[in-house]
């Protein structure tokens, strides 16, 4: 029991607020209606908000005609693409969607809920847009078996990462290979040709290179090799020859003069056929030349064998001409950002490095991309890439597309890439330099996963850009998504059709951007849990 | 007499520990630096210490004594002068740089673990790739280590979720997974908050009693009286005074060594 | 004991064991690969191109170009050179930027601080603004606005005029979109602009002057080659001042006047030169009247009163001495329309479109920026200021806006270059810029090595002042720190 002086309480019983401190209509006095001005501003802004939403209503509803859409919905999302091969992008779609909502499962392994009510409510209102937007029946019921696809794999993914741990480190490699295996689907052809099948022989060469490797191991033949002189020799002599047979091929087509040619060849020899197997000590080059050797062996192996198998294996080839429309301007976007992150990172690399040569190159590269117009270099990329090549090679048009915006980002990502490299402390690579690590492992296992990890935010807004740049290439005569619906504004019977056709694809560009930079947000924080 | 009761008696008069060998394991010969901008920061120092030795350097800041102990493992070059490293001699040969970090350890004072591994990662991670030894292996040596500086416990934390003395600790069991034959600490307690450092001291003090050589950079006076061998202070790019621990606290003979003490003491 | 063998080694094995062997002979191999690479491409290019039987040159900018441009500042007919048509195209590109700059900024800076606001519905607004523009792509909103907008406006027979027939302030046709002006001619215009560059080349004759002052060339070969670039420019930069500023002849090599020319060739040119000279008396009294408060404790009215009559005089001069028109629609006899205007300020439809689709675009983004830069300021700051008696109109002018500043101009840098960039995107829409003329140039010449080396040389060096420009303003803003 407390002692209080005879005139204060002894105890204050809080009493309820005012009135009008809290409910809807004290909301609005406190945040429209507090001040004159602010009413007033209230007012107009009210006023003109209704007047355009009854405007956009009156013509959405009315007067806008609709039809340019669900007519050309093919059009719109795979431009030329054979109509009976469009089943083949539905597949494509679904491969992707599944992945992804594997992924998602996956990173958000460790949330207690799934799907949260701000997910449940953005579904909602997706699946409600899709039945409302001008879009044809059959499609729109495919759309919204795509998004219950999504879920259920998430779903799947948040099960799979709760049984097994360490399945994120697989996450780049499954995402190359769902890549592959979209590009199979896509552009068809013999199955020997495609990206999907470089990519099976390269790993099933290692694989089977260090099945070998491992036997010869056992029976220390790596060992015997290089204690033996002949052996070490013999190592030497294949080093000089991969390495020269590996560069001559390049080198002989240069249009340069021929005592630069010389100078060059006499230069690379020296340091890297020559002096390499010297520097470096025995048992490194024996294992190294072997396991090349295997690799190689590997590699010609499964390609003879593949060979010999007759005929053509695969989808009808559709070639990059008919591709277009959504499925184009995803196809480019996805492709530059992939390219160009090992340039992009290289560069950045380039510009912090202390050798002069190094830095003044990376310096160039980044500074001069990224002070003219992605306009120009896309049409340089157009026009003049033949005039660079020799005579009679004349690449796709949508490669030089790709290499031009490949091109522009890596200079744009070199730069978000040397943020993340400049906030990391010094104190890491003195740090790992005194553990004995030397340069390029301190740079992968130390600064680089750091570095990469801090730039997401800037990586990701890189690829938004890139996405809404695609637009561009409708100027170059690709016909993704704004290029197509240009070609079919230019029919006579949609003429005038334009805020219909562009609000369209709008949409959809918005959708996607904001779906990237919500899951920037999200791969942040689920990269953040691990904390 | 035990080892241990050895040490004790010698720690109590305050004499230097009988397990100093007679070889010198680090030569520093009229070592000279300049910094990029041209300040000469190092003005010819030598120093030598010999095996099992424990030496503290001190000094104010701006001497110079972090700039001499990291040219022990290369992380900072010197222009004049010669420094040899159980026999390797630092200079721009790779293979002896190599050969050096390897038997020498360092420990920082903004203990620089790497935040996006694990403590167990972290210890393993040079072992692995350097000495290239087997995962289960250097794990099983880490978890040795861990123990022995008391985080056995948090081997699968990130430092991120630690104190600082204990990330410290972590720190000093990461490079002993290296097992060097010198370690260096710079100031490794600078950054600890005053409930931690003693933490930190007490593991650097086992190990100094189980016969490491140790150069370290410091102001704790209470450590450097009680486990060091030697303590050398640096003023100006300079050694300026060398002696034991007793000696070189009670009875300075430089005036710089004087004004410095009446300065932390 | 260390187990390393103690055999001496020899002399190349020790040469190789060198770090800065390595280091040179690394670069020296890069060097050699970049040098084949170039050599390799610039030769095929030049054998094909003599394949096509033209030679590397510029001298077929004297050529007449043949064709018309849709608007031009510089009196453009379509038998002049090539070289003209480039120099349009550039005035034409700075029209849409420096417009494009002031605008977009203002938008960015409304929309940024609205989203502070704490009335809700403009909050709302802002937010939904910026959300909205920045996913769209840019093309796509100039297509919008170009063919779904202004397309849609009257035939010119039948212009939309406000408020009313008699006095129109508005008039909006197919022909395009008629303001009240001031009476300019093209040239008075072209000094305008001119003038505006000009003072962007002086920041960079300062900075080069700064480094060459600073003598610091020690230190390696990046402050040394540096110390020879800025050493190199301040001559380059003089001479091109002077001709921005000063050139009298407007038909040999550069088809305009400079600066001052082209403004005293009118009697509104005059008096915009009389108005922006006023600026400097009124910088000078402002911070006479700040040392005047600060160091001698006098009220500063005097100077304060001789402020306001200066800006008088100019607001004067601004509303009566340059010859304001309201816009005119021609009428026939028989009360209609010709179709023709006259008076008042014409803006193409493509201008338009191209200056308001990049205004939007551009503000979104600057908007964010702004916003992140007011955020970065603590809260403990506007208190601290609030606790020191500092109204919250003082509190945001001297203590939140200049710590914003630091977060804001770096980002806003960039975002300045890509407008400038963004700009070209005029070619889709048919506004005559720099890269549409070019565009065209090199269809008809077949030359696209060498008019895109003019062209992008062109926005290189326009990037290269921006960012500049920007740098000096963001050293300006720094702490400093220790």
């Amino acid at each position: 029991m407390t002692t209080t002086s005879p005139n204060s309480p002894l105890v204050v019983e809080s009493s309820p607020p005012p009135i009008a401190q809290s409910g809807p209509v004290a909301w609005l006095r406190k945040h429209l209606f507090n001040t004159w001005y602010n009413t007033l501003l209230t007012v107009i802004l009210a006023v003109v908000m209704l007047l355009a939403v009854w405007g956009i209503f009156n013509w959405a509803f009315r007067l806008a005609e609709w039809a340019v859409v669900p007519n050309n919905l093919a059009l719109f999302m795979s431009g030329l693409y054979p109509a009976a091969q469009r089943s083949r992008i539905w597949a494509m779609l679904g491969v992707n969607v599944a992945m992804a909502g594997v992924t998602w499962g996956l990173l958000a392994r460790n949330q207690a809920q799934l799907f949260g009510r701000s997910i449940l409510i953005g579904v909602g209102i997706l699946c409600a847009g899709l039945i409302i937007f001008p879009l044809t029946r059959p499609s729109a019921v495919a759309l919204i078996g795509m998004v219950v696809l999504t879920l259920a794999c998430a779903w799947g993914g948040k099960a799979l990462g709760q049984r097994k741990l360490n399945l994120t480190q697989f996450l780049s490699a499954a995402w190359f290979l769902v890549y592959s295996i979209s590009l199979l689907i896509l552009a068809g052809g013999d199955i020997r040709n495609s990206l999907l099948f470089l990519v099976a022989t390269i790993v099933l060469s290692i694989w089977l290179a260090s099945i070998v490797f491992n036997v010869l191991t056992k029976f220390s033949v790596v060992d015997a090799i290089s204690g033996n002189t002949v052996g070490i020799w013999a190592m030497r002599v294949l080093w000089f020859g991969g390495s020269l047979a590996l560069f001559l091929p390049v080198y002989g087509f240069l249009n340069v003069p021929l005592p630069l040619k010389i100078v060059t060849m006499v230069t690379y020899i020296a340091f890297v056929s020559l002096l390499v197997p010297i520097l470096a000590d025995r048992r490194t080059l024996t294992t190294f030349v072997v396991a090349a050797s295997m690799f190689g062996l590997g590699c010609f192996l499964i390609t003879v064998v593949a060979d010999l198998i007759g005929g053509t294996i695969g989808l009808q080839a559709i070639g990059t001409n008919n591709w277009g429309g959504l499925t184009l301007t995803l196809f480019l976007a996805i492709t530059g950002i992939a390219l160009c992150f090992p340039i992009g990172v290289l560069m950045a690399l380039g510009r912090r490095s202390n050798l002069p040569i190094i830095k003044g190159l990376s310096i160039a590269y980044i500074e001069l991309i990224r002070g003219v117009p992605l306009i120009s270099i896309l049409f340089m990329g157009q026009v003049m890439i033949p005039l660079f090549l020799p005579e009679g090679v004349r690449p796709d048009n949508i490669v030089r597309a790709i290499v031009g915006l490949t091109l522009f980002s890596s200079a744009y990502l070199a730069e978000n890439v040397r943020a993340g490299l400049q906030a990391i402390p010094r104190g890491q690579s003195e740090a790992a330099a005194s553990l004995g690590l030397n340069n390029p492992l301190t740079l992968s296992l130390i600064v680089l996963p750091q570095a990469l990890k801090t730039a997401i935010p800037a990586i990701v807004g890189q690829f938004i850009s890139l996405f809404q740049d695609t637009t561009l290439l409708g100027i170059v005569g690709l016909v993704e998504l704004l290029g197509i619906s240009n070609s079919i504004l230019a029919n006579p019977k949609y003429l005038g059709d334009y805020s219909e056709a562009y609000l369209f694809i709008a949409m959809l560009y918005w959708f996607f951007c904001y779906a990237m930079s919500l899951g920037s947000r999200r791969i942040e924080l689920a990269l953040n849990t691990e904390r | 007499m035990t080892q241990t009761d050895m040490t004790m008696t010698n720690q109590s008069n305050g004499q230097s520990n009988g397990n100093v060998g007679s070889e010198a394991v680090i030569v520093a010969k009229d070592v000279e630096k300049w910094y990029d901008n041209g300040f000469n920061v190092l003005k010819g120092v030598s120093l030598d210490v010999y095996k099992g030795e424990v030496v503290v350097v001190m000094g104010p800041s701006g001497s110079g004594k972090s700039t001499f102990i990291r040219t022990f493992n290369a992380l900072e070059p010197y222009q004049k002068g010669k420094i040899t490293i159980d026999g390797i001699e630092i200079s721009h040969d790779l293979k002896n740089i190599e050969e050096v970090r390897r038997e020498v350890g360092m420990v920082f004072q903004q203990f620089n673990l790497f935040p996006h591994l694990t403590v167990l990662q972290n210890v393993t991670l040079a072992p692995i790739w350097v000495r290239k030894q087997k995962k289960r292996e250097a794990e099983e040596i880490a978890m040795q280590l861990l123990e022995r500086v008391g985080i056995l416990a948090q081997a699968n934390k990130f430092p991120g979720q630690m104190s600082g003395g204990q990330q410290q600790r972590v720190a000093i069991a990461r490079s002993l997974a290296m097992q060097p034959k010198i370690m260096l600490f710079d100031e490794p307690t600078s950054a600890l908050d005053p409930e931690m450092v003693r933490e930190v001291l007490d593991v650097m003090r086992g190990l100094a009693d189980s016969g490491m050589t140790m150069v370290c950079v410091t102001h704790e006076v209470g450590f450097a009286r009680e486990v060091a061998d030697r303590v050398v202070l640096m003023d100006e790019g300079l050694l300026v005074e060398e002696n034991t621990p007793d000696e070189f606290f009670n009875n300075p003979q430089e005036d710089r060594s004087k004004k410095f003490l009446s300065q932390i003491l | 004991m260390a187990s390393r063998s103690n055999s001496p080694i020899s002399g190349i094995q020790s040469l190789l064991r060198d770090e800065r062997f390595w280091k040179i002979a690394f670069q020296a191999l890069i060097v050699l690969f970049v040098v084949d690479l170039l050599w390799h491409f610039s030769a095929t290019l030049n054998d094909n191109m003599l394949g096509r039987g033209i030679n590397f040159g510029f001298g077929f900018l004297g050529n007449p170009a043949g064709f018309a441009i849709g608007e031009s500042l510089l009196d453009y007919q379509a038998q002049d050179a090539y070289s003209k048509v480039i120099q349009v195209g550039i005035i034409n590109s700075l029209r849409v930027m420096i417009v494009g700059v002031i605008l977009a900024t203002t938008v960015g800076i409304t929309a940024g601080v609205a989203s502070f606001s704490d009335n809700w519905l403009l909050y709302k607004i802002s937010r939904a603004y910026v959300g909205l523009v920045r996913n769209v792509p840019l093309l796509l909103q100039l297509f919008f606005w170009y063919l779904a907008v202004f397309f849609s406006f009257p035939a010119p027979r039948n212009p939309f005029l406000f408020p009313n027939a008699n006095m129109s302030w508005l008039v909006l046709s197919k022909k395009g979109i008629y303001i009240p002006g001031p009476a300019f001619t093209p040239a008075t215009w072209t000094g305008i602009i001119l003038l505006a560059v000009s003072l962007l080349l002086i920041g960079l004759v300062f900075n080069s002057v700064k480094v060459v002052r600073s003598g610091s060339y020690r230190g390696g070969v990046g402050p040394l080659l540096g110390y020879g670039f800025s050493l190199l420019m301040i001559p380059v930069l003089l001479v091109a001042e002077f001709f921005l500023l000063f050139n009298w002849d407007a038909e040999k090599g550069l088809y305009f006047k400079g600066a001052f020319p082209s403004l005293m060739s009118s009697p509104q040119g005059l008096w915009v030169i009389v108005l922006l000279a006023l600026i400097i008396p009124l910088v000078v009294l402002a911070r006479w009247r700040t040392q005047v408060i600060v160091e001698q404790g006098q009220s500063g009215k005097p100077q304060l009163v001789a402020i306001a009559l200066l800006l008088l005089l100019g607001l004067g001069i601004l509303l009566f001495a340059l010859g304001w028109e309201s816009p005119v629609a021609a009428l026939k006899d028989d009360g209609t329309f010709t179709g023709g205007v006259t008076g008042g300020l014409k803006l193409s439809l493509e201008y338009a479109a191209i200056v308001t689709g990049l205004t939007f675009y551009t503000g979104a983004f600057i908007a964010e920026i702004v916003r992140a830069g007011i955020q970065s300021v603590s809260q403990g700051q506007w208190e601290a200021a609030r606790s020191l008696g500092l109204n919250s109109g003082l509190a945001m002018r001297m203590v939140v806006f200049p710590q914003a500043l630091r977060v804001i101009i770096p980002p806003l840098n960039s975002e300045f270059a890509n407008l400038a960039k963004n700009s070209s995107l005029a070619l889709a829409i048919g506004y005559p810029d720099l890269y549409s003329v070019a565009n065209t140039t090199f269809n008809q010449t077949g030359r696209p090595v060498e008019v895109f080396l003019l062209m992008m040389a062109t926005y290189l060096i326009i990037n290269l002042l921006i960012s500049f420009n920007m740098n000096q303003l963001n050293s300006a803003v720094q702490f400093k720190e220790r």
